[in-house]
């Protein structure tokens, strides 16, 4: 099975993409937090929910894409981080975004090229490789601020994550535009195919003639510029930088992507599952902080769910072999 | 030295890999890399070999290598093991809870050392029998652990322990830092088990290439949660002599410790790729990387550089690691 023809039904499609328990988790929780949290439903939280998954969708779309071919990238949480305050800075610096996100967006591009150069040329493992660029993100941060707060971020910004277009939060755009640019880029480019055939396999797409060292370093260049527009939004949203403000949140993505049942291991998913798993991870941070479950402990909750859906995952594997 | 850095003619069997010249080569190189830092260091810095800079860097490489023995067996099987910092913090504070409320040393010993078994026997069954990958059902056990240790410390922070339990982590015998013992003790056991023992065998050759060690009648289901037991359990020895040395409990106690204690695998020329590596080049590891941190201390260069030197080093490691297998090939 491959990424999910488009044309075919919206439950069968759920099947086919492994994402029925991604689509369940997701009513239960909704479900359970309606009932135990009388705010859940409230107009301005279900829009809280969907402005604060918008910066965790644009990490788990190329993080989906990383997975399919056969890769993972741990240093993204801190990659958004270095681009939190890098571009926090330098906005204070110019007074102006345009800018700021340009030199941010090339950082980013280039940290994802080294990335992608790291894995593919010196035949580094992928976890391992990004294990030790999260290193190097995570000093950068630090060394950038001297471990303080950047404060003082004109207002301009704020615009991209509580402004409003045409009546809709501008996250909320920045969320469809991003999921019509990767289904287009997945399912309707050779890119994609090319992408997908990464993790399937890795010999035809040699074969065939296509350089597939070229098509891994694309995949995390992407990673990395997706990267720099989430620091937009996320700078915007805590109106400063701060030299841990995202650390972690890769696991957030990876969380998305698995529970949204794309396959460590077998270049098999669906980018549609990993917008459910997002939804699901919103949700349930969401409903734990309405009901005053610290960060940590939530992040512990979504590393049992984690771990069950792949074990799951891993029991239909035993059965079909 | 070189005696203990190959290993044994059964694994060359197993990966055809001609390993005595080239383990010798990667040895020596990596012992001159160890001298020429040591060179550097005290022709640049007057407090570097100070008897108290030196004792300060044999117990800071004890800890780390203790850490990184327990992982050089997870990462010969080829797999890796990225919970162990988490490991620490939840053991760390479990006993320090135990020993602040029976004030009972033996007890509380007892909970570092049975929380780092408890956590490897799970990584070790998910691993093994439901086959999750390695180092995704690690870093979701990095991400469990770190949410139960800080639900279960509530942000507090538990210090002042018993004299007696402290002296584990910064008390001497015979002028020398007592987990330095711990460390040549473990250096023993660790060369003994792999190189002289059945079990040890069998970690290389899981790793090696698991389905010929499958075929060739080795339990591998059971070798992997061995090995994942393992690294919790020194993890579980570390995170006591860590909180001795401390004389603190945090829950973010162990957090920067998982990097370190990968990169001192790696260095010590343990491939990702299983198979190849020993207990030996793991100290080497340990030295060169505690050598490296404490240079950058004694020359007052900003800590904030730590992870990124260690970032660095991790890659260019493996890279090398890499290239000197190709050049044998």
């Amino acid at each position: 099975m491959r990424v999910a023809d488009s044309s075919a039904g919206f439950i069968r499609q759920l099947q086919k993409g492994n994402s029925v328990g991604a689509s369940l988790l997701l009513l239960v929780l909704c479900l359970l937090f309606t009932v135990f949290s009388e705010n859940f439903t409230s107009a301005p939280n279900l829009i809280n929910i969907v402005k604060q998954s918008t910066i965790l969708l644009l990490l788990a779309l190329p993080m989906t894409l990383i997975i399919l071919s056969e890769g993972i990238d741990l240093s993204m949480g801190a990659l958004l981080t270095l681009a939190n305050v890098v571009l926090a800075s330098l906005v204070i610096k110019f007074g102006v975004l345009w800018p700021a996100f340009l030199l941010v967006l090339i950082l980013c591009a280039f940290f994802g090229w080294a990335n992608g150069l790291i894995i593919s040329k010196l035949h580094i493992p992928p976890f391992v490789a990004t294990l030790g660029t999260l290193g190097i993100a995570q000093g950068g941060a630090l060394l950038v601020t001297d471990g303080q707060s950047v404060v003082g971020i004109p207002p301009e910004i704020l615009y991209f994550y509580s402004g409003e277009w045409m009546g809709m939060a501008m996250p909320f755009w920045i969320a469809i535009v991003a999921c019509a640019v990767f289904h287009v880029l997945l399912s309707h480019t050779p890119w994609g195919n090319h992408v997908i055939a990464l993790g399937g396999n890795r010999e035809a797409l040699t074969l065939a003639g296509i350089k597939a060292d070229w098509v891994l370093i694309s995949v995390y260049v992407l990673s990395g510029v997706m990267c720099a527009i989430a620091a937009v939004l996320l700078t915007a949203r805590i109106s400063s930088g701060h030299p841990t403000a995202a650390l972690g949140m890769e696991f957030d993505a990876i969380a998305a992507v698995a529970l949204g049942g794309t396959s460590f291991e077998k270049g098999k998913g669906w980018l549609w599952g990993t917008v459910i798993g997002v939804l699901a991870v919103g949700v349930l941070r969401n409903g734990l902080n309405l009901m005053g479950v610290p960060s940590a402990v939530q992040v512990a909750a979504i590393g049992i769910l984690v771990i069950l859906a792949l074990m799951v995952d891993g029991l239909r594997d035993k059965q079909n072999d | 030295m070189t005696d203990h850095s190959a290993p044994s003619s059964n694994v060359q069997q197993v990966s055809g890999w001609s390993a005595l010249p080239n383990s010798v080569r990667v040895t020596l190189l990596r012992l001159i890399a160890l001298a020429l830092i040591v060179l550097t260091l005290s022709l640049t810095s007057e407090a570097f070999l100070t008897s108290n800079n030196v004792l300060n860097v044999l117990r800071q490489t004890a800890l780390l290598f203790l850490l990184a023995s327990g992982l050089t067996i997870v990462i010969l099987t080829a797999g890796l093991d990225l919970s162990v910092g988490a490991n620490i913090g939840l053991s760390a504070c479990l006993a320090a809870t135990i020993i602040k409320s029976t004030g009972s040393i033996s007890l509380a010993l007892l909970a570092g050392m049975g929380s780092g078994f408890l956590i490897g026997l799970i990584n070790g069954g998910l691993i093994a029998f439901l086959r999750i990958p390695p180092f995704i059902a690690t870093y979701g056990m990095l991400w469990i652990l770190h949410g139960v240790t800080y639900w279960f410390m509530g942000g507090e922070t538990i210090h002042g322990f018993p004299a007696d339990f402290r002296a584990i982590g910064s008390g001497y015998l015979w002028g020398i830092p007592i987990p330095v013992f711990l460390m040549l003790a473990f250096l023993l056991v660790g060369m003994i088990f792999l190189q002289r023992t059945r079990w040890g065998q069998d970690i290389y050759s899981v790793g090696a290439n698991r389905e010929a060690a499958r075929l060739s009648g080795i339990p591998v289901n059971s070798r992997l949660v061995l090995a994942y037991v393992m690294s919790g359990l020194m993890a579980g020895l570390a995170s006591l002599i860590f909180l001795a040395r401390l004389n603190s409990a945090e829950g973010d106690i162990g957090e920067a410790m998982t990097l370190p204690a990968i990169a001192a695998v790696l260095i010590g020329g343990t491939s990702l790729f299983g198979g190849v590596g020993t207990i030996t080049g793991t100290l080497i590891g340990a030295l060169i990387l505690t050598l490296v941190l404490n240079g950058m201390n004694l020359l007052s260069i900003n800590a904030s550089w730590q992870p990124l030197v260690t970032g660095v080093i991790v890659i260019a490691a493996v890279y090398f690691d890499n290239l000197s297998n190709k050049g044998d090939k």
